[in-house]
């Protein structure tokens, strides 16, 4: 068993001192190695706030994260941001890239922040952006491409670390059917081949009728956790 | 450093509009900074120039005292070891020898009280080019015993080349001084002070007619390092012991330095006003940039960019914008600095009037001195730096969850 990802008793609560919001109570959770992993549940729920507190964007206000068998609830901002560039790939809802910035830079950024070298930063992005299958459009900026091929360019740029794991927050919800499938058929395609952990915050059935394992998540705590063969 | 770079260089552009107009702001306030400076500066350098040049000159060696009390019985004898103290410094190429004093000028029915400097004529046009000043009739010698005067002087007396002015004066040790002398030349200069009061006998006459034979008052320092001249000043001093007194122009001409000090403590506030307009385009960028993109902020730190490597990626916009007005203000105000530096405005009228009474040439010219522009981009690079710890203190306290969330 190889554990990705480990959180033991997790609690937020945000507004502590006005009107307190338990946004999650007691969550246990173990993720391992090559899982593709969807994490569901209404509005509210603490979805979100899980995903957060795994990826190193937001602290629990109790409770533990490991990941990688690292305590990463120790780490100061700093040292977060380090964590992070280097163990977590994200893909955010929307308007993930930088505008600024072509395909292939974007791809390359995290590869330059960790002061890769050009040849290898160059292999990494030409074979990223034909496994997304934008091999040839690694010179438009975000604007010239449709969401579809944009959320493509982020699972592309989310990869480029070589990350421990791949956090996607909601990355179907403002996608068509087509981009979506090809999209989902990229990251599982990527789970399969390449061992990648995918873990998913969704509603869209279309990601959970390929995921591999279902976390349901209601008033902050599991409520269901099911393994898909 | 060079992604860093290259994402705030890109970042100016993807609002055109709003560069475009934080530009502009800094741009007109660089522009009237500049202006403004620039005719200070222009019109005080001419004048400060025209006096130091056409009469003045760099340093001045007097007998003690001569100054605060400037009779002739402060001369001195112009003798063989001051004539060769030239030689003794690198810094001074020539001692010009004047006897300065008063007199009454008379003709007909005028009479004008005048400034009489007898002048070695070829020593003086040496370092004056007092030849070239002549706009009527012709220099004279060391030979001859003629005047030369001031064009201002002339009109005041009605008097032409060829007419005989009177001069009356108290000559040394109270000699009594009276002699008429046919006027040879006329020169015009610059200063009102100047043009309205000099009266020029060659060294020798003047000698003569205040019966001051040998004495002069005065030797002025020709000099090719006027940069320096403090340092020569100095020296001099040192040489000379208490006998003399050695004085720099910024001592001669105080009423000039102080009118200007006071001009330029007049428009510090002018500048204060325009440095506000400035700080403030570019805390509205600052402002502006933080707010619309929160999102995109979240998502760098949360993709491992580090908060003071944001926080330099948006200091660097800030100062190509700030220097990309700076630059656009010194290139609208160059045809103006540069069109007033080399065809003055001549003013007329009640303004030139006005001028003439402060003692300042009628003139609107500009100074073209480079720092008037290069310290635009200094303080510019100041005001941005002190600004640019605005959003080093945001991006320190940026929660990348909270800031995708807004």
């Amino acid at each position: 068993m190889n554990v990705v990802i480990e959180t033991s008793n997790i609690h937020k609560i945000y507004n502590e001192t006005k009107v307190p919001v338990h946004a999650l109570n007691g969550v246990d959770l173990k993720i391992e190695k090559g899982e593709f992993t969807a994490i569901v549940g209404p509005s509210g729920s603490g979805k979100s706030t899980l995903l957060n507190i795994i990826g190193g964007l937001d602290r629990p206000t109790e409770g533990q994260v490991e990941v990688g068998g690292q305590d990463i609830s120790k780490l100061n901002d700093n040292q977060l941001i380090d964590f992070r560039k280097d163990n977590i790939g994200f893909v955010f809802q929307a308007y993930n890239l930088i505008p600024v910035l072509t395909a292939k830079e974007n791809v390359e950024f995290v590869m330059l922040l960790q002061k890769r070298s050009k040849k290898d930063r160059d292999k990494r992005v030409k074979e990223l952006m034909e496994a997304v299958g934008l091999g040839d459009r690694m010179d438009n900026r975000p604007a010239e491409l449709s969401g579809g091929q944009q959320q493509r360019v982020a699972v592309a740029r989310a990869l480029a670390s070589k990350p421990t794991f791949v956090l996607a927050d909601e990355p179907t919800a403002n996608l068509d059917s087509k981009s979506t499938k090809d999209l989902l058929d990229i990251m599982v395609r990527l789970n399969k081949e390449e061992n990648i952990t995918f873990v998913f915050s969704t509603h869209d059935q279309r990601v959970m009728d390929r995921a591999r394992r279902i976390i349901t998540i209601d008033d902050g705590k599991i409520v269901s956790d099911k393994h898909i063969d | 450093m060079n992604t860093i770079i290259k994402l705030a260089r890109r970042n100016i552009w993807r609002n055109k509009r709003r560069t475009f107009i934080s530009a502009a702001a800094i741009m007109f306030a660089v522009f009237f900074a500049i202006a403004m400076a620039s005719v200070n500066k222009g019109i005080f350098d001419h004048m400060e120039q025209g006096m130091v040049k056409s009469f003045m000159g760099f340093a001045q060696i007097h007998s003690n005292g001569f100054w605060e009390d400037q009779t002739l019985d402060n001369a001195f004898i112009y003798d063989e070891s001051i004539k060769k103290l030239p030689s003794k410094y690198k810094e001074v190429q020539d001692l010009v020898p004047r006897l300065e004093s008063f007199a009454l000028a008379s003709f007909k029915e005028g009479t004008k009280g005048v400034l009489v400097a007898g002048i070695d004529p070829d020593k003086e046009n040496g370092l004056t080019k007092l030849k070239d000043k002549i706009t009527q009739g012709e220099y004279f010698s060391n030979q001859d015993s003629t005047v030369i005067i001031a064009e201002g002087l002339a009109d005041y007396l009605s008097v032409k080349i060829g007419d005989t002015l009177t001069l009356i004066s108290s000559g040394y040790h109270g000699a009594t001084a009276g002699d008429n002398y046919i006027i040879k030349g006329l020169v015009k200069f610059g200063s009102p002070e100047l043009n309205n009061q000099m009266v020029y006998l060659p060294l020798a006459t003047a000698q003569e007619f205040y019966a001051a034979d040998g004495l002069v008052t005065t030797l002025v320092v020709d000099t090719d390092r006027p940069n320096k001249i403090h340092q020569t000043v100095a020296k001099l001093r040192k040489n000379l012991g208490e006998t003399y007194e050695v004085m720099s122009y910024e001592q001669l001409i105080p009423d000039l330095i102080q009118a200007r000090q006071m001009k330029e403590a007049g428009q510090t506030f002018m500048k204060f006003i325009l440095y506000i307009i400035i700080t403030f385009g570019i805390f509205g960028t600052i402002l502006m940039m933080i707010k619309e993109r929160q999102y995109e902020f979240g998502v760098l730190t949360a993709i491992g960019l580090k908060r003071w490597q944001l926080s330099l990626v948006v200091w660097l916009e800030t100062v190509f914008i700030g220097f990309f007005g700076v630059l656009l203000g010194i290139l609208i105000s160059l045809p103006l600095v540069i069109g007033l530096n080399t065809n003055p405005v001549e003013l007329t009228g009640d303004a030139a009037a006005a001028y003439i009474e402060m003692g300042i040439e009628p003139y609107i010219i500009a100074s073209t001195a480079p720092e008037l522009f290069y310290n635009q981009a200094i303080i510019v690079f100041f005001l941005v730096t002190i600004l640019g710890f605005y959003p080093l203190l945001k991006i320190s306290k940026l929660k990348p969850v909270e800031a995708m969330r807004n």
